[in-house]
């Protein structure tokens, strides 16, 4: 079956250097993928024993009448295992693109294909899937789409019980999804969305692993908050992902990260996040959020550098996000920030890049501007020369928010203005006293610190 | 980064925060050219802010995130055969069993020996072909019940329904759930290796005991020349429909077929009583599969869930 092996570490056939050039190469593709709104990528279910032991044969270009062959043998063989293996020759083929073009233009082929999909042989309606699977892995839309006849029979599979087919369904639906409009217009009313909420019932985790993917993929569509979202928020799917978001002993990463992925899609649509508050979306995630900033801490301090893995600092700028949306109206998020001492370690932050200081600086705003009382909390201390540091930037959007807090601070705490001055403020300032956006400001500041 | 002192001992169950602190605003706070005003701040999902997570998500899609983690290894057993009576297919996989089992033994109708996709589908079948009451019920009221999960239309005829499946769920003309049958008396058990014979140029003659046969009556679209195959598919589904419903003779038998499949099994009374459909199979084959499923490790990695995790939170 299906044994997805993505966990080992294959001895190095090309350098640490080389791994990581390749990975900047993806980066760099992936991102301007985004820009150009083309960000499609797929999950390839192989089963790598298999590969390996095939290794010395590199998948061959079939033509026609190859094609013909394996098909015919495969319906109408005499022996089983005769026909299972014209149809795993038939699926190595099928990796190869070449392969790909000359099946889909083969009359009779996916009909064939969709027949021995329903087929009464078990083994035989397996490996007919797995082919299935690697058309859908195809970056041609013509590929894709002319796997839509099988998608019906896919969807009633959802609702068997052989947990290896349902997630081998579930990968191919979501690599259909996401390639294609077409495909994702004929699901709908094919009933995608009650299929897979009751599939989310499942308690295989390799099942609701795949399901979240192709559910994110559906997300993902740039229909999907008119089309998809409000049937889904209309589901029973948005409890079960909450549920397996819970933190505790039983929530599974890879399960987890799926469905978080889909509730940033559903989220960042605001199509109905009341809605999502109401199920308890904001307790769930914070309570999620703390037990992964624990297991964090454990893995750092293990010393395990999980090579290619993001380091903490690529979480700043949503986590300071967070936090933003978090104090800005509320008193009592900034007085906690405040009495579990979480000023200074935020400071510390402000060194990171230009992005992530703004977002600090603009915390300590939102903190600062609930009045003197909030004020008498952040001083004395390092906020000062702190501040002083980022009067020192260069970037103007930092500087700015530097004088904003400034003024705060001056307003609201006595001595503010006086320390500003003996620490050599003044001449800090000068330096940006000719920029356009700065001037005014820096000005107010100067006359409030001379004459208060 | 270590966690503050005051913060840990927050998290490890301190006793909670007292009362926010007193808000006390001056107005000339946010004169101008002063301009800061707390707000929350929602980012559309284009926006370049989450620029970096999508990214990271899909070099993670991809597989190109390098992970420790062990290998699962495909637990070979020596070769058994299946328990349930009339079968003797082999194994030397229990995954392999396992899809086996589900897919020939798990839904079965004992009437007509036809195993199922699913449980609803078997439960449907059941109640449309071996019900008496339903038959009867069915000649007043509208009865057969659209196939798709959650969709609560009725109809009076499973032709009705059929056309129901194809225009409004898009479902193929063909749908292989939705065949009649000629009607010939009881089904007849051992043809269960013929398969669907068609499209290849072979005029295979239907089965009678295979369920998943392609009715006579069925309309074939013209063969389309290899130029235009890439749309072959297409122009089955958005042309059969109507039209090839309306060539269909009125004579329409109201039995038809669910998915089902036609196990090989000896013939038994088809008059005994309906076998229990239960969730656990008894029998050790079953439980050995069960305990040996290993689920490989995961590696989402706990940075890639916060991530999203705090992507949520732009509430």
């Amino acid at each position: 079956m299906w044994s997805r092996q993505r966990g080992r570490l294959k001895p190095l056939c090309c350098g640490v250097e080389e791994l990581r050039c390749r990975r900047r190469e993806r980066e760099a593709a992936l991102r301007k993928a985004r820009r150009e709104q083309q960000l499609v990528s797929k999950r390839l279910l192989r089963d790598e024993a298999l590969e390996e032991a095939e290794e010395g044969c590199v998948a061959m270009i079939f033509g026609e009448a190859e094609i013909q062959q394996f098909l015919q043998l495969a319906q109408r063989g005499t022996e089983e295992k005769e026909r299972e293996g014209a149809l795993v020759s038939l699926r190595r083929g099928l990796q190869r693109p070449e392969t790909q073009q000359t099946f889909i233009r083969l009359e009779g082929s996916i009909r064939t294909l969709v027949g021995l999909l329903t087929s009464n042989q078990a083994l035989l309606q397996l490996e007919a899937a797995r082919c299935l699977h690697e058309l859908s892995h195809s970056e041609q839309s013509a590929v894709v789409e002319a796997c839509l006849p099988a998608t019906s029979y896919l969807l009633t599979y959802l609702s068997g019980h052989s947990s290896d087919f349902i997630e081998l369904c579930l990968y191919t639906l979501g690599n259909l999804i996401v390639e294609s409009e077409a495909v994702r217009r004929q699901l709908l009313p094919q009933g995608i969305v009650p299929a897979l909420a009751a599939c989310i019932q499942s308690p295989h985790l390799t099942v609701l692993e795949a399901l979240g993917y192709a559910l994110s993929q559906l997300l993902q569509a740039k229909e999907a908050p008119e089309k998809i979202i409000p049937s889904v928020l209309g589901s029973t799917l948005p409890q079960h992902m909450l549920q397996l978001l819970q933190p505790g002993p039983k929530l599974n990463l890879g399960v987890a990260v799926e469905f978080a992925w889909c509730l940033h899609y559903i989220i960042c649509s605001q199509v109905n996040n009341a809605l999502l508050i109401t199920q308890g979306a904001l307790s769930t995630l914070g309570l999620l959020l703390l037990d992964l900033a624990g297991a964090v801490q454990r893995t750092e301090d293990a010393g395990l550098e999980l090579f290619l893995l993001q380091k903490q600092p690529s979480l700043l700028p949503e986590g300071l996000w967070l936090l933003n949306n978090l104090t800005a109206n509320s008193p009592s998020f900034c007085t906690s920030l405040l009495s579990l001492d979480l000023i200074e370690p935020l400071l510390h932050l402000l060194s990171v890049s230009n992005v992530v200081s703004v977002l600090v600086l603009t915390v300590l705003c939102n903190v600062a501007e609930k009045g003197p009382a909030y004020c008498q909390r952040l001083w004395p201390g390092p906020l000062l020369s702190s501040l002083l540091d980022t009067l020192a930037f260069s970037d103007t959007e930092v500087v700015g928010q530097s004088l904003e807090l400034l003024q705060l601070l001056f307003l609201y705490q006595p001595g503010a203005a006086q320390a500003f001055l003996q620490q050599s403020g003044l001449q800090a300032l000068q330096r940006h006293e000719e920029v356009a956006q700065l001037q005014d400001r820096v000005h107010a500041l100067q006359q409030t610190a001379l004459h208060g | 980064m270590q966690l503050p002192p005051a913060l840990h001992a927050r998290l490890a169950g301190a006793p909670g925060s007292a009362e926010p602190l007193p808000v006390e605003r001056d107005p000339a706070a946010r004169t101008a050219p002063f301009r800061f005003a707390p707000r929350p701040v929602r980012f559309p999902r284009e926006h370049d802010f989450f620029e970096e997570g999508d990214v990271q998500r899909h070099l993670y899609l991809q597989d190109v995130l390098m992970q420790v983690g062990g290998a699962p290894e495909r637990p070979r057993v020596p070769e058994f055969t299946c328990q349930v009576a009339g079968c003797c297919q082999v194994f030397d996989a229990l995954e392999d069993y396992e899809h086996h089992y589900h897919t020939l033994h798990r839904n079965v109708c004992s009437f007509c020996k036809r195993a199922f996709p699913s449980g609803h589908l078997l439960d449907t079948h059941i109640l449309e072909w071996h019900d008496s009451l339903f038959q009867i019920l069915a000649e007043r009221q509208d009865m057969y019940q659209c196939l798709v999960e959650g969709c609560t239309e009725k109809f009076r005829t499973s032709r009705d329904r059929k056309e129901h499946l194809v225009m409004r769920h898009l479902y193929p003309a063909d749908f292989r759930f939705d065949k009649p049958r000629k009607s010939r008396g009881p089904v007849m058990p051992g043809a269960a290796e013929q398969v669907l014979a068609e499209a290849l140029g072979d005029d295979g003659v239907p089965s009678e005991g295979d369920a998943m046969e392609v009715c006579s009556e069925h309309v074939e679209p013209p063969p389309v020349p290899a130029g235009e195959r890439r749309a072959y598919s297409h122009r089955e589904m958005n042309s059969c429909p109507s039209a090839a419903l309306a060539q269909l003779p009125r004579i329409w038998p109201e039995r038809y077929h669910l998915p089902s499949v036609l196990v090989k099994v000896p013939r038994e009374d088809l008059k005994g009583p309906r076998r229990e459909i239960s969730t656990s199979n008894g029998g050790s084959s079953a439980a050995l599969w069960r305990c040996c499923r290993a689920s490989p490790p995961r590696h989402g990695g706990p940075r890639t869930l916060a991530r999203a995790t705090l992507h949520v939170a732009g509430l």
